[in-house]
């Protein structure tokens, strides 16, 4: 009989903690959501004073270039060797130009270009903020009357969400480049057949303005986790390493499920489409 | 890191992602489509289109001549309706024929034209007359087996 | 002293839980010009008080008048405006790490007052005189020793000359050298300002030096106050267990534990 007691007290336990859990987490998307609304509302400092925002470009973007390059030729090299291997079993080795671009400018680009960003570029926001919070940087901008979140978040958000599209941007650009390095140089693919075929399949509208779309929605998703995660950190060395891991995960997790979504909506085939 | 290097990086950084995106958008991706002002509508009825989609080329002699504009099924005669812009530069006289015809194996569908040998030529709004179906891979395989069950019979009678 | 009062504590009451109160029935004033001390106990809610008339939070119960206004109702925008009049000096100074000494002093002056850059300059330069550290303008709060870092906030923090100075434990892990330094320059800088200071501060001996008031706090209630002399006569048992530093008196040395001999046999059998 006490056993049963045991168990049932247990269990509602458990539920309880499942319940909280998940309340906690609808409360804190709640709170994400109005820190975003705010945060655009008053984005005006970021704006007016451009130099800010520069800067985080700077941080965001340009520290990220290596990374995004490096990864967008070796990804294309490989697409191209994986591709070429399949297609010439149907004697379509001509389409392997149509075959590199597609899968970047639809999905590798935006995609694998996120995912770096968000853990290089995403993960720096979040311990700058974080850290900014836990040696009460913000707290003393906060009392010599300096509004933190438009002079500090602002400027990193919209740093991270230009930085983005053009990032996916140049890591297509070099994987298109390692495709083409690959097929047709090592290979020896034909290059005519190889830009050609590209070119005829490639539509602009619908696959790179897509593909630009997906870039942007993925760098306000995965920038808006990171100043936020930064923002709501537990101000002690702990709490920032645990804020870090979180944007990473959570913004990882973000760009895969919005690719899902956005896919389904841009690319399937509809009505002749 | 002082101001003036951080902008000039900003500023390369940007113009890279520009230039990519005009990279994508120029050499990968087909801009080259015609405008507005330059083209005229043609119609075509097809008992199938087979895979035929909206924006596919059309092409004659395997050049692109325009593209798809428009799909729709005739609910009274029961056949696709086939809109076609082509570029103005391009003129094909009445009798021209349309066939839909695939590019390689693997390919997508386009439409094939054939100039005919009439003096007057298509206009804006004028109908393709002469049309080819798509060819429907189960109907020819279920000929092709028609054909072999028939050629064995024959045989048999003699 | 017939102006009123640059502080006005009333019946204030706080805590994040209801259950449990951070401070109960708080009642004090500041006068102008004055340089006053709350000490106390780490936990004693002396600097959840602070951030009360920082108005980084708001009381639960009674009112803050900070400045003349109630700072519970206060908009961002009045609040902002308050501070303008304030500064506050954080434990650990709490300087933008990605700037130089130079743009964390004038970034008050950047912020808030649309003044032409060689005026800046001179004003910078002027607060960094009087801590002592215009040389090291150039220099990032990476490079600073503690004490300097210090010197370098409390510049900041008058850049905009402000009425009302607030101190959040200045003088932890000072070595003797900085710590003499900063307590020169608190009264040095609130006679020269003519401002008002509040010190939260734990370290006794020294804050007494220095202050014109002392509130002692315990538990979230005042339980003594009075000028430095007056404390170090008074008869009150935790007053003189803290200013004499003793292990034993009303806090006592062991945190409440079970019996020791059970706690040893548990171990052993």
């Amino acid at each position: 009989m006490q056993q049963l007691e045991q168990l049932r007290e247990h269990a509602r336990g458990r539920l309880e903690r499942l319940g909280n859990t998940v309340t906690s987490q609808v409360w804190r998307l709640g709170f994400a959501s109005r820190f975003l609304f705010y945060l655009v509302m008053h984005s005006a400092t970021a704006l007016r004073r451009f130099r800010l925002t520069v800067a985080e470009i700077y941080f965001a973007g340009v520290l990220s270039l290596i990374i995004i390059l490096v990864s967008g030729l070796f990804v294309g090299m490989v697409l191209a060797l994986q591709g070429y291997d399949t297609l010439q079993r149907f004697g379509a080795s001509e389409s392997l130009g149509v075959l590199v671009a597609l899968s970047l400018v639809r999905e590798l680009g935006p995609v694998v270009a996120g995912l770096l960003f968000a853990s290089r570029a995403g993960s720096a926001i979040t311990a700058e903020i974080g850290l900014m919070k836990a040696t009460e940087q913000i707290s003393a901008m906060e009392m010599m009357a300096v509004d933190p979140i438009a002079r500090v978040v602002a400027p990193r958000f919209w740093g991270g969400v230009i930085s983005m599209p053009l990032l996916a941007a140049l890591f297509s650009a070099m994987g298109i480049f390692g495709g083409y390095l690959v097929g047709v140089q090592l290979i020896g693919v034909d290059s005519g057949a190889f830009w050609s075929q590209m070119q005829a399949a490639v539509d602009l509208r619908n696959d790179i303005l897509n593909g630009v779309i997906k870039s942007l929605v993925f760098g306000v998703a995965v920038t808006w986790i990171s100043v936020f995660e930064g923002y709501d950190a537990v101000p002690t060395a702990e709490g920032v390493s645990r804020a870090t891991t979180r944007t990473v995960v959570s913004s990882s997790l973000a760009i895969l499920a919005l690719d899902f979504v956005l896919t389904a909506l841009m690319f399937t085939g509809g009505n002749n489409q | 890191m002082n101001r003036s290097t951080i902008d000039l990086w900003v500023g390369v950084f940007v113009v890279l992602g520009i230039g990519a995106l005009l990279f994508l958008a120029l050499k990968v991706g087909n801009l080259a489509t015609f405008s507005d002002n330059q083209t005229y509508l043609v119609q075509a009825r097809f008992a199938n289109i087979g895979g035929l989609k909206v924006r596919a080329p059309i092409k004659s002699a395997g050049v692109v001549v325009g593209r798809v504009a428009d799909i729709r099924f005739d609910n009274e005669t029961y056949e696709a309706l086939v809109s076609m812009t082509l570029g103005t530069s391009y003129q094909f006289p009445r009798d021209t024929t349309a066939k839909i015809l695939t590019s390689g194996i693997l390919g997508e569908q386009y439409i094939g034209l054939e100039a005919g040998g009439d003096g007057v030529m298509l206009k804006n709004g004028d109908r393709v007359r002469l049309t080819q179906s798509a060819v429907v891979l189960e109907n020819l395989i279920s000929q092709f087996l028609f054909n072999k069950a028939a050629e064995t019979k024959e045989p048999e009678k003699q | 002293m017939q102006q009123n009062p640059i502080v006005e504590i009333r019946k204030v009451a706080f805590g994040y839980d209801p259950a449990r109160p951070v401070l109960r029935d708080i009642d004090l004033e500041i006068p102008r010009g004055s340089v006053v001390g709350i000490m106390g106990q780490s936990g004693c809610g002396k600097t959840t008080l602070l951030r009360i008339i920082a108005g980084q939070f708001l009381p639960t119960a009674g009112e803050a008048r900070v400045l003349g206004e109630p700072t519970a109702k206060l908009d961002r925008r009045g609040l902002y405006a308050m501070r303008r009049r304030m500064g506050m000096l954080f434990q650990f100074g709490a300087l933008f790490t990605d700037m130089s000494v130079y743009e964390n002093v004038a970034f008050p002056l950047r912020e808030h007052a649309d003044i032409p850059d060689e005026l800046v300059h001179d004003l910078v330069m002027l607060k960094l005189q009087a801590v002592g550290l215009r040389g090291a303008a150039q220099l990032m709060p990476t490079e600073l020793s503690g004490g300097m870092a210090r010197r370098v906030a409390l510049a900041r923090s008058i850049a905009l000359d402000p009425q009302l100075m607030l101190y959040d434990e200045p003088f932890t892990g000072l070595d003797p050298i900085s710590f003499g330094v900063i307590v020169r320059l608190i009264r040095e800088l609130n006679d020269s300002l003519g401002a008002t200071s509040i010190i939260v501060t734990h370290d006794v001996q020294e804050a007494l030096e220095v202050v014109d008031y002392v509130h002692f706090m315990a538990d979230g209630r005042i339980i003594a106050q009075g000028s430095p002399d007056a404390i170090r006569r008074s008869s009150e048992p935790f007053v003189r267990q803290f200013v004499n530093g003793a292990a034993e008196g009303p806090v006592p040395f062991h945190y409440p534990a079970p019996d020791y001999a059970a706690d040893l046999e548990l171990a052993a059998g």
